[in-house]
């Protein structure tokens, strides 16, 4: 269910970012699925594979690929059971996303390209503080509701009363921020910027080519939607029928999206320095939903 | 004894006999040269060697900018054999630009100048095995080191140049830039061919981004040659068209400067609004970049009621746009994270690398030529260049928002008093359309300099005539010349990721260092 409604939302995802980017800037735009048709371009082009590469290079961005969409049937949909859902299958989730980010940083490193090699470093830097956040967020989520399998969390924690509501509105926030961190967008990355010693994500990309790159932009379209449809869970209350539920799903997507869009027009870049800074205010931000819950449960015994 | 060291020159463009330039024996040279650089504000405009029968006269013109005045001084060194002179560059680092380009044509050595490197490999260069695939890259040894190479293709197409860096880390230790790889030959061409239309057009073809600053350099040169006085008309037109390429060039960096640290919003409103600038340019003389509109002693494109009413209704809606999205672009917190203490040039350094233009001024130095050497309609209506302390990217950034409003305002001046003057310019088409330059001709064995400040820094021009008035050699120096040195020195100890946005505050030109 979640599976395939994700796959639908990606494909728009992108080209509303792109959209309302546009719109805001005064110019027209390309279309909505534009992303996606350049896409199907790639796909029908031959990789050119750079000979200092080995096979790591080109096994990445299949497996990088197959990590999201594993990552992906683990999900559950609101009120409705993940496919591979278990107890602690969110690390499992975590975790399949880092392998696949593990494997591009690896097969940057192959090409032994001095511009690819600082973009790893700086991915590997930046995920790694990012690991804490979602932990945290997810660790907090378990203490409150007693589950550690991400179906009976979102269940749960929709009748966790009045409390679910601030938690609900930290947990979006850290998750937009975190989405927005996974994708290399701004204020960490910029995905327009066409200077390769600034670059995070695009630089690691610079190698691939044609069917191989495809894999990675689809890889990047799932990741929002994925994101999104982790959002979703918050926000979508179980017991509405099944059809408002589909509804609201394409709403949070649609208006994710758009947010995304709009913070990217009207702010600056971060200063690659103080990415680290930013990125652990987000871990902190998590503690302090942490210790909240612990506090309204009466965990914390003094 | 003095009059007997160098000469003074208190107009701008001017030019001199050669016989009237002193000819001083090296140490005396030196020993003035060191008196002069002890003034405050006095730094080279030109030092190059003067290819003559038996010998190189090696020509120095200094700007003493708080005298106004231009000082030129020599000295005579033999061609065969070669000489091996104590460089300048170890008491006054500025100069070590002129003197590897002196080391480079001649092959003149300077056994004590600390970075000998070639500048441009032109083509008439005094030792052929010096190619740019062997550039002499400074490097570090060290296990935590590395060296990242950028270009020569620039990743946005710009110019070609290429950057190595040496880095700690994401720490950038040391920048080398190597430029060289667009020389034409352009002073050489001003001496092929003398036909004035050829070299007006190739005067604006120095640089692209400059077109107007480096054509009224040159013209200002072959006017003084030809002992041409330009009409206050004329001088206005000109001075007009030099600010509105100022205000262009300075809204688009604004733009570039927004587009580097991914802000979306500043960079579509400052590209919209330089567009209306250059049109302005487009719809007085045909062209965006204002080529075709100088030209000596005449003007093919007179200014009429009609254009000055369109400049100054544009100028309007550009002044009050520019100055909401700048207040916009100043007062944004992540705009400013970026911009503050980024890519620092501090004055001491910038006074000792001899930084010229907006790059000096927002490094605290008061360097202008409009101010120390007036020029065109600036002898007429003085001006107060402004200037900032700090010398970081937020400073090359907001100066450029102030010298915008100063421009805006000069046009505005300068335009009143035409319209005002108007009815006594009734019969102006007719004088200005009407070249005399030709039945002049140019004086002969002398040398002319002009500087004007462009929207990137002082351009000099110098040009030197044979005995029968033609042009016998031409030398250009754009400020880029000067001030890719100070990019080199702002990006140390800064992240490399920073890089581009450094380099984009500076703007600077790879074909006016290249030639």
């Amino acid at each position: 269910m979640g599976f395939v409604l994700v796959i639908a939302a990606a494909l728009f995802f992108p080209g509303i970012i792109i959209r309302v980017k546009s719109l805001l800037s005064g110019r027209k735009g390309p279309g909505i699925m534009q992303p996606w048709r350049n896409i199907l371009l790639l796909l029908r082009k031959g990789n050119v594979i750079s000979t200092t590469t080995s096979y790591i290079f080109r096994l990445a961005p299949t497996i990088y690929l197959c990590t999201i969409l594993c990552a992906i049937l683990l999900l559950p949909f609101p009120g409705v059971p993940s496919l591979l859902g278990f107890e602690g299958d969110f690390v499992l989730f975590a975790y399949m996303l880092a392998l696949g980010k593990f494997l591009f940083i690896i097969s940057a490193m192959d090409t032994g390209s001095s511009f690819e090699g600082m973009g790893a470093s700086r991915e590997a830097l930046y995920s790694m503080l990012a690991e804490p956040a979602f932990f945290i967020l997810f660790g907090t989520l378990a203490l409150l509701t007693g589950f550690s399998s991400m179906q009976p969390i979102f269940d749960s924690f929709q009748f966790a009363g009045h409390n679910s509501f601030i938690l609900g509105f930290i947990a979006v926030y850290l998750l937009i921020q975190i989405a927005m961190i996974e994708n290399s967008r701004m204020p960490i990355d910029d995905p327009k910027t066409h200077l390769e010693l600034t670059m995070i994500h695009e630089v690691m990309i610079l190698d691939h080519s044609g069917f191989d790159l495809a894999l990675i932009h689809i890889g990047t379209a799932l990741k929002f939607s994925m994101y999104g449809l982790l959002i979703a869970n918050f926000l979508i209350p179980p017991q509405f029928p099944l059809i408002i539920r589909i509804l609201l799903f394409f709403v949070v997507q649609v208006t994710m999206a758009v947010l995304i869009g709009l913070m990217e027009s009207f702010r600056a870049r971060k200063k690659l320095a103080k990415n680290p800074q930013f990125i652990v205010t987000l871990s902190s931000i998590g503690l302090v939903a942490f210790i909240l819950v612990l506090l309204i449960t009466f965990k914390m015994i003094g | 004894m003095n009059q007997t060291r160098y000469i003074e020159l208190f107009s701008n463009p001017d030019s001199v006999r050669l016989l009237d330039i002193p000819v001083l024996d090296y140490p005396a040279f030196l020993a003035f040269l060191d008196q002069l650089m002890g003034e405050e504000g006095t730094h080279c405009v030109a030092y190059f060697a003067l290819p003559q029968a038996e010998t190189f006269r090696f020509i120095c013109c200094m700007a003493a900018d708080e005298n106004h005045a231009l000082v030129i001084f020599s000295h005579e060194q033999p061609r065969n054999p070669l000489p091996s002179l104590p460089s300048i560059t170890a008491r006054h680092f500025q100069f070590h630009v002129f003197e590897r380009e002196i080391f480079e044509n001649t092959g003149i050595k300077f056994p004590d100048h600390p970075w000998l490197k070639p500048v441009r490999f032109p083509f008439q260069r005094a030792d052929h095995s010096n190619i740019i695939d062997n550039y002499p890259f400074y490097s570090i040894e060290g296990e935590e080191l590395h060296e990242v190479g950028v270009g020569p293709i620039h990743a946005g197409i710009i110019e070609p140049g290429y950057f190595r860096f040496i880095c700690h880390g994401e720490e950038v230790l040391h920048l080398e830039i190597q430029l060289g790889f667009q020389h034409r030959g352009i002073e050489h061409l001003f001496v092929e061919n003398q036909q004035l239309l050829y070299q007006s057009i190739l005067a604006e073809n120095i640089t692209g981004d400059t077109a107007i600053g480096h054509s009224l350099a040159f013209t200002g040169v072959v006017e003084s040659l030809a002992g041409i006085h330009v009409s206050s008309s004329l001088a206005i037109e000109r001075t007009v068209a030099l600010e509105l390429e100022r205000i262009a060039v300075h809204i688009g960096d604004t733009a570039a400067l927004c587009t580097d640290i991914a802000y979306q919003f500043g960079q579509v409103v400052n590209e919209a609004l330089r567009t209306i600038v250059i049109n302005t340019t487009q719809l007085w003389c045909g062209n965006r970049f204002g080529k075709g509109l100088i030209r000596p002693s005449k003007t093919n494109y007179p200014l009429s009621l009609d254009i000055v009413k369109v400049i100054l209704k544009n100028l309007e809606e550009v002044e009050k746009r520019y100055l909401q999205v700048t207040d916009r672009i100043f007062t944004l917190s992540s705009v400013l994270g970026r911009f503050e203490n980024m890519g620092k040039l501090t004055p001491k350094q910038a006074t000792l690398i001899g930084t010229v233009g907006m790059a000096a001024r927002s490094s605290g130095m008061y360097r202008d030529i409009r101010w120390s050497h007036p020029f065109s309609a600036f002898t007429d209506h003085p001006y107060e260049p402004a200037m900032l302390q700090k010398g970081d990217v937020w400073s090359r950034a907001l100066l450029r928002k102030l010298e915008v409003e100063k421009s805006i305002e000069i046009i505005r001046k300068l335009l009143k008093n035409f319209m005002i003057d108007h009815s006594e310019f009734q019969n102006y088409e007719t004088v200005n359309q009407k070249s005399n330059i030709i039945n002049s001709g140019l004086a002969p064995l002398s040398l002319a300099i002009s500087l004007v400040e462009g929207w990137r820094g002082e351009i000099c021009h110098v040009a030197v005539t044979d005995n029968s008035g033609k042009m016998a050699f031409y030398k250009i120096k754009d400020p880029s010349l000067h001030n890719w040195m100070a990019l080199a020195l702002a990006v140390r100890n800064q992240e490399i990721s920073d890089f581009p946005l450094c380099n984009k505050s500076f703007n600077l030109s790879y074909c006016g260092n290249d030639l």
